[in-house]
């Protein structure tokens, strides 16, 4: 669906519609709280957002009217921690992430968990065998103070196939359903880390990692320090170092149908997480990664300082529609695959999420 | 009878029902409580059934500093009041 995207913000959910006279606000859900994600109407018409109550914790409603009323269902919630268990506290911080693969449901919680849902939501199984995996004591926090899931791509075929993105723990794939996992984060380098570990795939940092539908075996990841690619199914990863301006940033898209274009929202560095030159724009690449463009028309071209997070910026399945929206509440639309922008809203809360559909 | 109270923002998300119970202890009473609204527990109790980090409870006007095993003593006639934290959230 093109014509109408969810906007989770730090203050409510937003569902925007498309119309003659552009995007507008259609109707608000969960005004003055965190939405921390949404996962938009599946093919059975049941949505998902996740919030993040200051006081009183993660919490999960689902709709099955499109968004127009919602229920409290159950919160994914971790087993009982073990006396002896090592790292982070077995709690949930906050749901990350949400994705659908058929009939099952996937949540990516902090800290680093990986819950399955078969009944669209209504009850929720952490997944043993990657929280049990020994790796998992080496994760640690990007952006937050425990690791997380924030990317889970499932393969539009091969149902028991599955890949998710971990803030540090690199990235890991099952093809068993969930039974097993393995690490799929070669190639790529930590720049943070002390020289040893730096290509050591479990501590990886992938922003956001997003697959290609029509060709799955090409991903795509926003790296804490540069821009890889994957043309063998995450068996290796190749760092893309052409990206103009920086190849620092959160959000990465990929076209649903033309596996070698590819958008990024740059920022300065790690340490200077706001547009270059307070200019904000998109670096698109429609080769794979060999040449970039630097799109600006639309876009605020001076005195700007939005950051664009990882789950910020959304393509549409026919690959022209984009939406993206920024830590500033500024929300930005193209409809000619990123060539210009409309500004939506410059007023919205922090946002966290951008989804179509 | 211990009387248990939560503060008045919870009602923004679920009921909150005021209990008298003749719990003996603090996880007691709140079980009683959640016996009436089990939607109540995870807005109180974290995964591992400890306090929330944002929440704080006082026994008779006194805080109580135990967030984990919540033992704390009830008297016949104690008033229990669960509130957010000033601080976090």
């Amino acid at each position: 669906m093109t014509d109408r995207a969810w906007v989770a913000t730090r203050k409510g959910l937003f569902e925007m519609r498309r119309g003659a006279g552009g995007w507008s606000i259609a109707n608000v859900g969960f005004l003055g709280e965190p939405v921390s994600m949404v996962l938009p109407p599946t093919a059975s018409q049941r949505m998902l957002a996740a919030l993040n109550l200051g006081h009183f914790g993660v919490k999960l409603h689902a709709s099955d009217d499109g968004g127009g009323s919602w229920n409290e269902v159950t919160t994914p919630t971790y087993p009982e921690q073990p006396a002896d268990a090592k790292g982070p506290a077995w709690k949930l911080v906050q749901i990350w992430s949400l994705a659908a693969q058929g009939d099952t449901v996937y949540a990516g919680t902090l800290p680093g968990g990986l819950f399955r849902s078969d009944d669209r939501g209504a009850s929720w199984q952490l997944n043993e065998s990657l929280w049990h995996q020994p790796g998992r004591a080496e994760w640690f926090g990007g952006g937050y103070d425990v690791p997380g899931i924030h990317s889970i791509c499932p393969h539009p075929t091969n149902a028991g196939e599955l890949l998710v993105g971990i803030s540090c723990g690199g990235v890991w794939a099952t093809r068993d359903g969930g039974r097993s996992w393995s690490t799929q984060a070669r190639g790529m380098r930590a720049a943070y880390m002390p020289p040893e570990r730096a290509e050591d795939p479990n501590i990886q940092d992938p922003h956001c990692v997003v697959r290609c539908t029509a060709r799955p075996e090409v991903l795509w990841t926003q790296h804490h320090n540069g821009i890889w690619r994957s043309a063998d199914n995450a068996e290796s990863w190749q760092e893309v170092t052409t990206a103009p301006l920086s190849s620092f940033g959160f959000a990465v898209a990929v076209h649903p149908d033309d596996a070698d274009t590819a958008w990024f929202v740059p920022g300065v560095a790690d340490e200077k997480r706001v547009p270059v030159d307070g200019a904000l724009v998109v670096n698109r690449t429609t080769d794979g990664g060999r040449s970039f463009e630097t799109l600006r028309a639309g876009l605020p071209q001076s005195g700007c300082y939005d950051l664009v997070y990882r789950h910020g910026l959304a393509v549409a399945p026919d690959g022209r529609h984009l939406m993206m929206g920024s830590t500033t509440g500024g929300l930005w639309a193209s409809d000619d695959g990123g060539e210009s922008w409309t500004t939506v809203s410059n007023l919205l809360p922090p946002i966290y999420a951008v989804r179509f559909g | 009878m211990a009387r248990i109270e939560f503060t008045q923002q919870l009602r923004r998300f679920t009921e909150t029902p005021v209990v008298e119970t003749a719990a003996a202890t603090l996880r007691d009473g709140l079980e009683a409580a959640f016996a009436v609204n089990p939607r109540l527990r995870g807005y109180v109790l974290d995964d591992q059934a400890h306090l929330r980090a944002n929440l704080v409870v006082f026994i008779d006007g006194r805080r109580c500093e135990d967030r984990l095993s919540l033992d704390q003593s009830l008297a016949p006639g104690s008033r229990v009041h669960v509130l957010q934290a000033l601080s976090g959230g």
